[in-house]
């Protein structure tokens, strides 16, 4: 009696650990918030120098321009003569929760609409200023202040409803294939994620880090500008920043991302 | 050419006596005079920052020469001895003569 | 229309031939030199001159560098001399040199007594895998020297 016993709590504990063993590159590693399920942040793909760049509030290069977003929350454009702060207050408490449910579905547009998107919105309709370009210093400083007052907060866009069309053409341009080389997010990003590309490790293509600081741009830029670099590796034609296109595709993205801290500003290769 | 923003920490108040770090950020392209014009070929002139100050209290106590090999939006970090209570001032040139000043105030007990 | 391609795992053979194009457009875009290089012949004479012709002693400097670097154009470097920083004993400067640079030099570093600690921490511009070279200039006239390996990949992919 003792001894089946013994052999099925064995053979159940083995199953248990044969469960609990990580796949992937950094298979021994715990990653606490920059996991949730079998997804993995960026930062679990980065070298530990580059996160600790991205750990340090201070050091983290794109600091700078959340500074600059943050001196511009107060200041007054416009012909309406009002400030981000006149309506929207201290970003701290108004803002908390933004960085996690963006892109929305927006009733008035009725599509969907990121948090870039929604800036330019209240600038020339309430503000009556003019609209900032898309990874614009303004814009990318104002987007990464936004969006990093939900920092550490997961990742939480909502995909059923109104936003569920959308959401479907986002995963449609994910795994459908493009340009000369004829590949597709997915062949990269989630069939070789953890593999090398030369000498690039493949990430899984999470977007919670975004607005992003990358070495490789020397400054931080936007998702959108992420996936206009994607498609032209691909030698597919990219479609502009702020399209539907991308759009939908932010949308998919962010539930790819699902539970992932917010790490805006991240900081990555 | 958008002016250059500066970040500086220190801590607020320390013992005299005591040695703390001082980190500085400041936004710049750091040129380096290496990267070519896609279009035209030819190398797009150096324009970086070449001196850094750190004055404290009016006495240049840290400063250092830099060249196109440190990175765009340089960041650098120092120790001061803390003496007496007063400002920690930074000042950035770069090429052009353009100057950039950030400054930290500091109280020793 | 759809041509099926198998890509698993991804063979880098495979990939150099696909990327290979956009990766020698992107390096050229880069901050790689495309002729000048310096050598180690560049380096010993730069480094022969700040240490006023002597040769630098090996020690008391401590070099934080990765060992990997994750992108050449922003590599964190920490450096740190034992050193009482005294009035009459202390650092004077400390000059970072990149072996394999266009130009070696990476840039020089002051200290006074005041500094308290002659300890510093920056980013830098790495071409390629290649030696860092720290020299510390003392008060007393003595020279050291480190230096330490860094290795740099290029990319493949990066949008």
């Amino acid at each position: 009696m003792h001894n089946v016993i013994a052999r099925g709590l064995t053979l159940a504990g083995f199953a248990v650990s044969l469960l609990m063993l990580p796949v992937g590159a950094s298979a021994s590693e715990d990653w606490g918030k920059y996991e949730s399920g079998d997804r993995r942040s960026g930062y679990t793909y980065a070298a530990k120098e580059t996160r600790a760049m991205q750990d340090d509030e201070f050091a983290n290069p794109a600091s700078i321009w959340q500074d600059q977003g943050e001196s511009l929350w107060s200041v007054v454009d416009g012909e309406a003569g009002k400030s981000c702060q006149s309506c929207h207050d201290d970003a701290a408490d108004t803002m908390k929760g933004v960085g996690t449910a963006y892109p929305k579905y927006d009733f008035q547009t009725k599509k969907l609409i990121n948090v870039e998107q929604r800036i330019n919105r209240c600038r020339k309709e309430n503000m009556k200023a003019k609209t900032w370009k898309f990874d614009s210093s303004q814009m990318l400083g104002m987007t990464i202040y936004v969006r990093g007052q939900s920092r550490g907060l997961p990742m939480n866009v909502a995909i059923d409803g109104h936003a569920a069309p959308f959401y479907e053409k986002g995963k449609n341009f994910f795994n459908q294939r493009r340009g000369q080389l004829d590949m597709s997010c997915k062949n990269c990003h989630e069939d070789n994620a953890g593999n090398l590309a030369r000498a690039n490790l493949l990430s899984e293509g999470q977007g919670n880090g975004f607005p992003t600081y990358r070495l490789k741009w020397q400054k931080p830029g936007s998702l959108h500008r992420r996936f206009r670099g994607c498609n032209k590796n691909v030698r597919a034609k990219p479609y502009k920043s702020g399209s539907d296109e991308y759009t939908n595709l932010e949308l998919y993205v962010a539930w790819r991302g699902r539970g992932l801290p917010v790490e805006a500003p991240a900081v990555r290769n | 050419m958008a002016k250059a923003k500066a970040r500086v920490k220190a801590p607020k108040k320390v013992k005299k006596g005591e040695v703390f770090e001082v980190k500085t950020l400041i936004s710049h392209k750091m040129e380096s005079g290496q990267r070519k014009d896609k279009k035209t070929g030819k190398k797009i002139p150096q324009m970086i920052i070449n001196k850094f100050v750190c004055s404290y209290n009016g006495k240049e106590i840290f400063t250092s020469n830099w060249h196109g090999a440190i990175s765009a939006n340089p960041y650098m970090a120092f120790y001061v001895k803390a003496k007496d209570s007063g400002s920690l001032d930074m000042t950035w040139t770069d090429d052009s003569g353009a100057v950039f000043k950030k400054s930290a105030k500091v109280s020793v007990t | 229309m759809v041509r099926k391609i198998e890509m698993q795992p991804v063979n880098r053979r495979e990939v150099m031939k696909f990327v290979g194009v956009g990766a020698v457009t992107g390096i050229v875009a880069s901050l790689l030199p495309s002729l000048a290089q310096a050598d180690a012949a560049m380096t010993a004479a730069a480094i022969k001159k700040v240490a006023g012709g002597k040769t630098p002693a090996s020690g008391r400097i401590t070099l934080e560098l990765p060992q990997i670097a994750e992108n050449g154009n922003t590599v964190p470097i920490g450096f740190e001399v034992d050193s009482p920083m005294t009035d009459s004993n202390y650092v004077k400067t400390v000059h970072i040199f990149a072996e394999k640079n266009p130009n070696p030099e990476v840039g020089s570093f002051h200290f006074t007594p005041g500094c308290g600690k002659a300890k510093a921490s920056t980013r830098m511009r790495m071409a390629k895998t290649q030696n860092i070279v720290a020299v510390a200039e003392m008060s007393d006239g003595s020279v050291y020297m480190a230096k330490s390996e860094v290795k740099v990949t290029i990319g493949g992919c990066g949008g």
